[in-house]
């Protein structure tokens, strides 16, 4: 949903300031006297910071609210229907546990025995679901909850040496309430 | 309207020469660079085959090779604009372009023939873990090149900081502060002076703390008892990075503000509140922006998480409202008649200010769960980087041959223009669509579904290449064809 979102954000913000500098090389002939225009623009351009200010402080707000970080910091509330410990090395995943069940949080604690790693779980459309860091000395949480079963792919998404690309895992997801 | 090539003269031959000897290393290294690119792209799209250990070496080399060529290039359009406002030591300027081609051959010699692979970004302790991959030997001579150019790079901007101290009295008056926070007396330095004293304060910033982690990881390559937090680690190779390759535009822009006033025979006026204020503002966020790099490290304090955002999305205001808007407003209606130089530097307002809405997105951080390490992030940074500040430094090249070499147009510089902005478009968008595909970035070998849009960034990467090509080839051949010289004279 969020890549589909950040596209279409993005090709149309892209695309409307591609419009504005065709319009203005395409008005860029024809010469005037510059004091008018600059007032024009000047006056024009204090809406524009203001309305991009607004923009991005209604974006924030709505944005921070759902951060994936709350569990990570404090203690576990015990929320978490399944634990699952993960530890990335050169070039394979050790994972305690492989089969999830849909529709409760799992909490994965991810940290690497060796180099950063990037533990990213795609599902079976090859889309990015969650992802954190795999890193020495420290235990990144992620909780997330599998809304469909099926068979997940674990990538690795910090280059981490040559393998780096083969160091995948798979996840089965099951409808069983029980994990 | 003036003529936009009308020599300075307040810079003598031997100021001149140092430039062009930054420009034309920057434009060499940029095809060698591009190729390897291209070679990437091929190698992902399974047009050619790549054995994976080569793949990640030409990748460290990419990376490595046009972070520093940014560099090179940004830094030659500073010093020839600032040269002309203050004194800067030419001895200082070719110190820098020769330990920067020292460690070029330290950087090649540690990836061609120790085979390090590590990343250009030397993800602590990655180099010294190869697994058999590559040797001790290799890894210290790439850091040590790493090291002698951060070096170069230092004293240019200790040098540019005392020439500004000198000229003007301290940085605060070379960021215009006086007129900023005080009564607008309109007597603020000119922008040139203004985006340089922001480049060089962060910059050394950046610099110190990118050799200390080198220095750190070198020490640990061969006494792994000295070890680094990890955390720590990754806080500063982003911060140097991050810095580093900001500073590139923040130098490369100061084309723009100088040559298009010289097209359109309308100022730039740098002397505003909104100007001043912006760069200031732009040097604080500069510095503490970087925590959009490391927000899937959860361990992080979250308010650095949160901090990158809200910086992430207030840092492209002045970029939008000031650089962009000011192109435009300088554009609009001005009678400019358009040449390769100025289309370039132009297109550079744009690709700058477009390449930052992928990453102002991307550094949300609820988007950022699902595209980090995505193409996505290739995708956005190489809009600003080769639709911004390679347009930046190929336009002042262009007018800098055109300037002081044979002069004249050319029947190719329409076409090559062209092929380089669609082209251009067209890789990134690549790039972008494969990371909206959940494609990763730094990958050798792609599922099926993926190729596609490596073998369609393939046939763009060449299209830029040949453009570029045509842009490089002429800054060369307008020199070798013929001189035209300035009056030499003295400067500031």
């Amino acid at each position: 949903m969020y890549q589909e979102i950040a596209w279409q954000v993005s090709l149309l913000g892209v695309l409307l300031l591609a419009a504005v500098f065709l319009f203005v090389v395409m008005r860029s002939g024809d010469p005037t006297e510059y004091g008018p225009v600059q007032k024009r623009f000047y006056r024009f351009r204090a809406l524009w910071f203001w309305g991009l200010v607004a923009v991005g402080s209604w974006l924030s707000v709505e944005t921070l609210a759902g951060l994936p970080y709350g569990p990570t910091h404090g203690e576990d509330d015990g929320s978490a229907a399944v634990t699952v410990e993960v530890t990335g090395q050169q070039w394979y995943w050790d994972m305690s546990r492989t089969e999830l069940p849909a529709g409760r949080t799992v909490q994965f604690n991810v940290t690497s025995a060796d180099v950063n790693h990037g533990f990213a779980i795609y599902n079976a459309d090859d889309e990015v679901v969650a992802q954190t860091q795999a890193m020495p000395e420290y235990t990144n949480k992620l909780r997330h909850t599998f809304r469909e079963p099926g068979t997940y792919r674990v990538m690795c998404l910090e280059y981490c040496g040559p393998p780096h690309h083969n160091m995948t895992a798979e996840i089965q997801v099951t409808a069983e309430k029980e994990g | 309207m003036s003529n936009p090539y009308q020599p300075d003269t307040d810079l003598g031959r031997p100021e001149r020469q140092v430039v062009l000897a930054y420009m034309g290393t920057a434009g060499v290294l940029l095809l060698l660079m591009m190729a390897f690119g291209l070679v990437m792209r091929l190698a992902q799209g399974d047009l050619i085959g790549v054995a994976p250990d080569w793949f990640y070496r030409i990748l460290t080399l990419h990376g490595t090779g046009m972070v520093g060529l940014a560099g090179l290039a940004g830094a030659g359009i500073m010093w020839y604009f600032l040269r002309q406002h203050v004194h800067l030591s030419l001895g200082i300027a070719w110190t820098n372009l020769a330990l920067f081609l020292i460690g070029v051959v330290l950087i090649l010699g540690g990836i061609l023939l120790g085979g390090y692979a590590g990343g250009w970004t030397f993800l602590y302790p990655l180099p010294a873990k190869p697994m058999g991959m590559w040797s001790t030997t290799g890894t210290a001579s790439f850091l040590t090149g790493l090291l002698l150019i951060g070096v170069g790079f230092l004293l240019l901007h200790l040098d540019t900081a005392r020439g500004i101290v000198q000229r003007y009295g301290g940085l605060g008056k070379g960021l215009g502060w006086p007129q900023l926070f005080g009564h607008n007396d309109g007597n603020a330095p000119p922008a040139p002076v203004v985006a340089s004293t922001m480049v060089l304060i962060v910059n050394i910033l950046g610099l110190v703390s990118g050799a200390a982690i080198v220095v750190m990881s070198l020490i640990n390559l061969y006494f792994p008892a000295f070890e680094v937090d990890p955390l720590l680690a990754k806080n500063m190779i982003y911060f140097f990075g991050h810095v580093f390759i900001n500073a590139t535009i923040y130098m490369g822009v100061i084309a723009v503000y100088a040559l298009l006033p010289r097209y359109t025979g309308r100022p730039w006026k740098s002397s505003t509140k909104a100007f001043l204020g912006a760069w200031t503002a732009s040097t604080v966020m500069v510095i503490i922006v970087y925590p959009h790099h490391i927000l899937m490290d959860f361990a992080q304090p979250q308010w650095m998480h949160v901090m990158g955002q809200i910086i992430s999305y207030t840092s492209g205001l002045p970029v939008l409202a000031v650089t962009a808007y000011g192109a435009i407003t300088i554009l609009y209606r001005s009678g400019i008649k358009w040449d390769l130089a100025s289309g370039l530097l132009t297109l550079s307002a744009f690709g700058w200010a477009a390449g930052t809405i992928p990453a102002m997105v991307d550094a949300t951080i609820v988007v950022n769960e699902v595209m980090h390490n995505t193409l996505w992030v290739p995708g956005h940074f190489h809009f600003y980087l080769l639709l911004g500040v390679m347009a930046m430094a190929l336009g002042f090249m262009v007018w800098m041959a055109r300037t002081y070499g044979n002069g004249g147009g050319s029947a190719l510089d329409a076409p090559a223009f062209w092929l380089y902005a669609l082209g251009g478009v067209g890789f990134v968008g690549m790039f972008l669509m494969g990371g909206r595909e959940g494609a990763p970035r730094r990958f050798a070998e792609y599922l099926p579904e993926w190729v596609p849009y490596a073998q369609w960034g393939a046939l763009f990467a060449a299209l830029v290449l040949v453009a570029t090509t045509v842009l490089v080839g002429r800054f060369f051949g307008q020199f070798l064809a013929g001189r035209r010289e300035a009056p030499d004279a003295g400067v500031a």
